[in-house]
């Protein structure tokens, strides 16, 4: 493939990010609005281009068509930075089948959050948003520093746009910088990431010292011809090997390459929101929604999934590892289940169910193994990841409606709003079915795969998953009844009454609705597994995936969505006492969920108390009163001293010559005593 | 010229002396030159007489003594310039009480 | 001599020292002042220039451009120049930041004269200093950019200023007396018994006489010297006070450049000559350093000082670079000097920023301010940048830096090493830490004192030194690797064969 293409879909948004960030003030409103939309339209068109031609091309750069897999195939890498001679970050751009799937991904929320912004970025009456084109040229930085993460040839460049992405998340979540709670968020958001991106470069450092390349390719392919490669499991053992041959190859009980392996993963944990480093996700919530959409649901929040599955070869080589990944996402998804279940705040729910959809693509990763169904809970992840980027973007641009005609967050204020925004309701019924993995919308499919996967390494963790997919359709649907439904909704003295949004907001919610509708049965075991072998060797078609169901699995997973969905009907169809009983009768349990389980508050604990006021505050006081006061007691004491001797200096030149003339007896009488 | 060096040196001696003496013991500016200038012509005299008896020959010690009394001259008169300035500016001249200008 | 393109990086300054002498009015003074920097810009990229197109050419001498005149020829003592990669980087360094200096004290006020007099007067130290390869005249070039410091200071600096320029003049010349007695030691025996001897840094190493026993005395003192210097803990607390209480530009270059010859001093000096002793003694410092990159952002965290915040941060930052000459391997020693270069750049323009505020809201406390992104947009963005740079932002110098010297000092496999690397790393988390507090409390938010509304922006000069200064950052950020090879070159195998150096 010709470098162009590629390489467009890299600059156009980093050069309209720096047209908007520089000369943004200079233009009109909706210059600047229609300016990005044309960029990120542009990009998405080339990126569609890409990624087609990637995968239905049949190209033998991109696909091996005899023994049917799909390669890596290394569009251009440039030297950035040499550490040593085998350390070189590389710029540079991957084409392989998660990648490819990424881009689609990436570049139509962004596209739709583009479109959408236009009309949600502007008050009733059509005054913009102060700092429109600032909003633009962050999000067209943060949809360059996505895409650069995704095509990442080698393990630094990813770190790079990570961090960039980090970057460009805190100041979208800070665009409301007069907001000290936005500010609050933007911080913590960024912090907390920076945390876990320290075990990241950590485990990098590790690796790569050991592995001596940061590159994908020479950690988990092999090479074919000049730029194609293929994954390759005897590559990953390789690496193990090196690590165990080390001088040093187990630390405190573990292998050094299980240490890396977890160390990468704790930068993902940050990334994915996954339980202990969550904390950042809700509060980032604060941002403008369609933010929220873009980074906060689709598409940086599924880094963490999309680096463990990048490295999968390395972690299939630690079981330990993968255990791990299992446990964190298992424990998130449950417990973002469970706090998703008493919010109030509508973009909160959502983004504890983001935070648990993410987990399930973290346990789908972590069960998958080669041997059962070609490492299906692989396929199932990055299929999720896609399903999951579609429908829970409409939910959000579906929850940005509610909020731009509502002006509140919560749905107390809302109620029954399913006459007056009938758009906005179907749709966002349509992401509540998904989401809940109703058959035929894109959910099912892809929870399905990833149930499949879970059964097959372990039933515990099946059972245990299969309950938080009753808990999501629960609380997706008490959401949608509690907006639309419980009881008739009350214009408030002064306001409008609300009504749909204009077409820049609800044409992107019709299409992500219709996307959502269908997604499920792309046929994603042929374009997306961890060696990029197809599944359906024997071709595909419409029906497929539907075809390929573990029916026993369905069936349950339908049953216990279905029956969720009912229990949720029954509590918050109409207006009626029996939440308020539930609430009652479990005080304990429903205050632990609403204050989500206090970790904020132990964070609080820890951060203020025990490192600012334990560990900060003393080390400044040490440092002005001990290390300071030392060296402060240095010119004391020699100031003291001299001011004991400066009596000799009386400035009297009589007293000089009486000691001059001591000095002179006293010289001549010892010289007289020696010549005696 | 039978009078031993010893005649000259012990006047000479005694008028430095005077000299020290006068220094330490006067808190008068005018009086501690003079004390100065006491010293300075004995040493003056010492160097003649060295001159004289040692070296013969030679005219190093003359031609130091001229020296040493031009510069006398001069610095007599920067003190006293100094001393007339002080005085005017303090309408005293005791060194004990010209302490304006110490630390 | 005049023929030596080195010499003039001494002979601009004595010249526009003559040319400020006898100017009259503000406008003459800012034209000297910038005509002046900016043909020592010019002349180090020149001299960039020339030296790219030598080493191209195949000449791998380790100093190019050498040049030596006699000076005092009883002592040996020469004025010797000569420049590799590192020396032409900070000689770069040097002279955007006395350019951006300058502009930065576009208004400075009162005596505008001496300042830039003295002013320029600590640049002819620092340029002299970074093209000497002769111990005694880069001793006597260091002395002459550190003294200039108590008057800048002294005089126009604010707050507590009598008492911060006396410590700081007294404890960066008490390293001094260390140096010294270094110096002097290595160079009694700087040749074997017999050669005549010789304060030629090339000779000095090329001899290697200094035996072991020496080393191990010489060392310490020599590193000590240039690390007070280098704001090695606990020789820092100079560092927090000086910046506080020195106006802008002398900030600038003194956090800019001048901590840069701590770091260039112990590297050129401490362990090119004694790199036995360096190999052996390493952890003592590397403790020392280790701590210092923790301890000062910890410190930064509390602080609601602006400048001390930003002096904290320099402590914490010029540790890493410390702490990565210490690492003894190239590809750390290539982060060091990036660091340099890095951190000179951003905090030169932290410095100038915070100058710019100051000036404006005439106060630095951060509690007392507030929502300035509202009245001085430009000014916050730059911030917002600087502090990008400072917490380690790819694109910007200071990521590029900080991974060149985490790779780096993780190529040591010992524990020992280990330990001390993931401490230095833990360092960017408590980076963010304070720099996102200093953004959210001084720059977001609402606006805290209403008397603040009417203040104004950036003027063009101020813009123009902070633009500079951006694109440096950026560059650096952007293109890292001609930094790298630039810088990597003087890392010639045959200096280091002795250190058993990759």
């Amino acid at each position: 493939m010709a470098i162009t293409l590629p390489l467009l879909i890299l600059v156009i948004p980093l050069f309209m990010f720096l047209l908007l960030g520089l000369a943004g003030n200079k233009m009109s409103h909706r210059m600047a609005g229609i300016l990005g939309c044309l960029g990120m339209g542009t990009t998405m068109v080339l990126a569609y281009i890409v990624s087609f031609t990637y995968f239905f091309s049949g190209n033998p750069d991109f696909v091996d068509a005899e023994a049917h897999t799909r390669l890596q195939w290394v569009v251009f890498n440039v030297d950035w930075l040499s550490f040593t001679d085998n350390l070189v970050i590389r710029l540079g751009f991957l084409l392989d089948p998660i990648a490819a799937l990424l881009l689609v991904v990436i570049t139509t929320i962004s596209f739709m959050v583009h479109l959408y912004s236009m009309g949600y970025m502007r008050d009733h009456h059509g005054v913009w948003e102060k700092g429109f084109q600032r909003f633009y040229a962050f999000l067209s930085l943060f949809s360059f520093s996505m895409l650069g993460l995704v095509v990442a040839t080698n393990i630094f460049q990813m770190y790079i746009f990570w961090e960039l992405v980090g970057a460009s998340s805190f100041l979208l979540i800070g665009f409301y910088y007069r907001k000290p709670s936005a500010v609050l968020a933007a911080k913590k958001a960024f912090i907390v990431t920076r945390f876990a991106d320290l075990g990241f470069l950590i485990g990098i450092l590790a690796l790569s010292y050991y592995a001596g390349t940061f590159n994908f390719m020479d950690l988990t392919s092999s090479q074919l011809v000049s730029g194609a490669y293929q994954v390759n499991i005897e590559t990953a053992e390789n690496i193990k090997n090196i690590f165990a041959t080390s001088a040093a190859p187990t630390f405190m009980g573990a292998s050094v390459l299980t240490w890396a392996l977890v160390l990468i993963f704790m930068g993902g944990m940050g990334k994915s929101a996954m339980m202990p480093l969550h904390i950042w996700l809700p509060d980032a919530m604060e941002g403008p929604t369609p933010v929220s959409a873009l980074i906060h649901a689709a598409t940086m929040v599924v880094a963490g999934v999309y680096l463990v599955a990048r490295l999968f070869p390395l972690y299939l080589m630690e079981e330990a590892s993968l255990e791990i990944i299992t446990i964190v996402g298992a424990l998130t998804a449950f417990y973002a289940a469970m706090v998703a279940c008493t919010q109030v705040d509508i973009k909160r729910v959502l983004a504890f169910s983001t935070i648990s959809q993410i987990a399930f693509m973290m346990v789908s990763l972590g069960v998958a193994r080669p041997e059962f169904h070609h490492g299906i809970g692989y396929m199932a992840s990055m299929f999720h990841l896609f399903t999951h980027a579609m429908f829970k973007a409409l939910l959000f641009l579906c929850a940005g409606a509610l909020i731009h005609a509502i002006g509140s967050n919560d749905y107390t204020d809302m109620h029954g709003l399913r006459k007056y925004m009938p758009v906005t309701h179907i749709t966002f019924l349509i992401g509540c079915l998904a989401i809940a993995g109703i058959i035929p919308f894109a959910g099912f499919f892809s929870k399905d795969e990833i149930l499949t996967a879970t059964m097959g390494h372990s039933t515990f963790w099946y059972i245990w998953m299969s309950a938080v997919a009753g808990l999501t359709a629960f609380y997706m649907f008490r959401l949608y009844y509690l907006i639309f439904w419980w009881k008739e909704h009350k214009v408030r003295e002064g306001h409008h009454a609300p009504h749909d949004q204009p077409w820049t907001m609800t044409l992107p919610l019709v299409i992500l609705a219709a996307i959502s509708c269908v997604a499920g049965f792309v046929p994603m075991g042929n374009l997306v597994t961890w060696n990029g072998h197809e599944m359906f060797p024997e071709g595909v078609s419409f029906f497929t995936n539907l075809k390929a169901l573990d029916w026993t699995v369905a069936c349950v997973s339908l049953a216990v969505a279905i029956v969720a969905i009912i229990i949720a009907t029954v509590m918050y169809r109409k207006e009626n006492p029996l939440p308020a009983k539930m609430k009652r009768a479990l005080p304990a349990l429903w205050d632990w969920c609403y204050h989500r389980f206090y970790w904020d508050e132990l964070y609080m604990f820890i951060t203020k108390r025990i490192i600012f006021n334990g560990i900060c505050k003393p080390i400044a006081w040490f440092d002005r009163h001990i290390i300071d006061g030392t060296m402060d007691g240095f010119a004391i004491v020699t100031n003291k001293l001299s001011f004991a001797i400066r009596g000799f200096q009386s400035g009297n030149a009589q007293t000089y010559v009486w000691w001059y003339l001591i000095g002179v007896l006293a010289l001549g009488g010892i010289t007289a005593l020696c010549l005696l | 010229m039978d009078i031993s060096m010893i005649y000259y040196l012990v006047p000479t001696l005694v008028m430095f002396c005077c000299g020290i003496y006068g220094f330490i013991t006067r808190k008068n500016m005018i009086a501690m030159l003079i004390s100065i200038e006491l010293m300075l012509n004995a040493v003056d005299i010492n160097f003649v007489i060295f001159n004289r008896y040692l070296f013969p020959g030679q005219l190093e010690g003359m031609m130091f003594t001229l020296f040493a009394i031009a510069i006398a001259a001069a610095e007599t008169a920067l003190a006293i310039a100094i001393i007339i300035n002080l005085y005017r500016a303090h309408k005293n001249i005791d060194v004990s009480d010209l302490t304006k200008m110490k630390f | 001599m005049f023929s030596n393109i080195l010499i003039y990086f001494v002979v601009i300054p004595v010249v526009m020292l003559g040319a400020l002498a006898l100017c009259r009015g503000m406008k003459a003074i800012r034209t000297v002042a910038v005509t002046g920097s900016l043909a020592l810009l010019g002349l180090s990229i020149w001299v960039l220039c020339d030296y790219l197109e030598m080493r191209a050419a195949g000449i791998d001498s380790p100093m190019l451009f050498t040049g030596s005149w006699s000076w005092f020829a009883p002592l040996n003592i020469n004025l010797a120049v000569g420049v590799d990669g590192i020396s032409i980087a900070m000689l770069i360094l040097s002279s955007v930041i006395l350019l951006t200096g300058s502009f930065a004290s576009w208004k400075i006020n009162p005596l505008p004269k001496e300042f830039f007099l003295w002013l320029v007067l600590l640049s002819t130290g620092v340029f002299g200093f970074f093209i000497s390869i002769d111990l005694f005249t880069m001793f006597m070039f260091y002395e002459v950019a550190l003294i200039p410091m108590y008057l800048l200071i002294g005089v126009w600096g604010s707050g507590n200023k009598n008492y911060s320029a006396m410590k700081l003049t007294l404890m960066l010349m008490g390293g001094s007396a260390f140096l010294m007695l270094g110096l002097i030691g290595i160079y009694y025996h700087s040749a074997p018994e017999g050669a005549p001897l010789t304060w030629n840094i090339l000779e000095i190493a090329q001899n290697s006489s200094i035996d072991k026993g020496w080393q191990y005395f010489l060392f310490p003192m020599t590193f000590v010297g240039f690390g007070v210097l280098g704001a090695m803990f606990p020789f820092h607390t100079w560092s927090p006070d000086g910046h506080a209480s020195a106006p802008t530009a002398v900030s600038m270059l003194h956090a800019g450049v001048l901590m840069k010859l701590g770091g260039y001093g112990c590297f050129r000096v401490a362990i090119y000559l004694m790199p036995e002793a360096a190999t052996e003694l390493a952890w003592i410092f590397l403790i020392l350093t280790g701590i210092s990159v923790v301890y000062g952002a910890f410190s930064a965290c509390v602080q609601t000082d602006l400048k001390y915040i930003n002096a904290y941060s320099s402590v914490s930052h010029c540790g890493l670079v410390l702490f990565a000459i210490l690492m003894l391997n190239t590809t750390a020693m290539t982060g060091a000097i990036m660091q340099m270069l890095s951190h000179g750049l951003m905090t030169a323009l932290f410095f100038a920023l915070i100058g710019m505020i100051y000036g404006r809201t005439h106060t630095r406390d951060i509690t007392k301010m507030g929502g300035l992104m509202q009245i001085m947009p430009y000014l916050a963005v730059c911030y917002v940048i600087a502090g990008m740079a400072s917490l380690g932002l790819p694109g910007l110098s200071g990521f590029v830096a900080e991974m060149t010297i985490f790779v780096g000092s993780f190529e040591h496999a010992d524990m020992f090493h280990r330990v001390f690397t993931i401490v230095a790393c833990c360092s960017i988390v408590i980076t963010a830490v304070y720099i996102l507090r200093v953004v959210g409390k001084l720059l977001f938010g609402p606006v805290y004192d209403d008397h603040h509304r009417t203040l104004t922006d950036a003027e063009w000069w101020e813009r123009t030194s902070t633009i500079a200064l951006i694109v440096c950052v950026a560059g650096i950020g952007c293109f890292p690797n001609f930094f790298v090879d630039l810088i990597k070159f003087t890392f010639s195998p045959e200096i280091f064969a002795v250190l058993g150096m990759k």
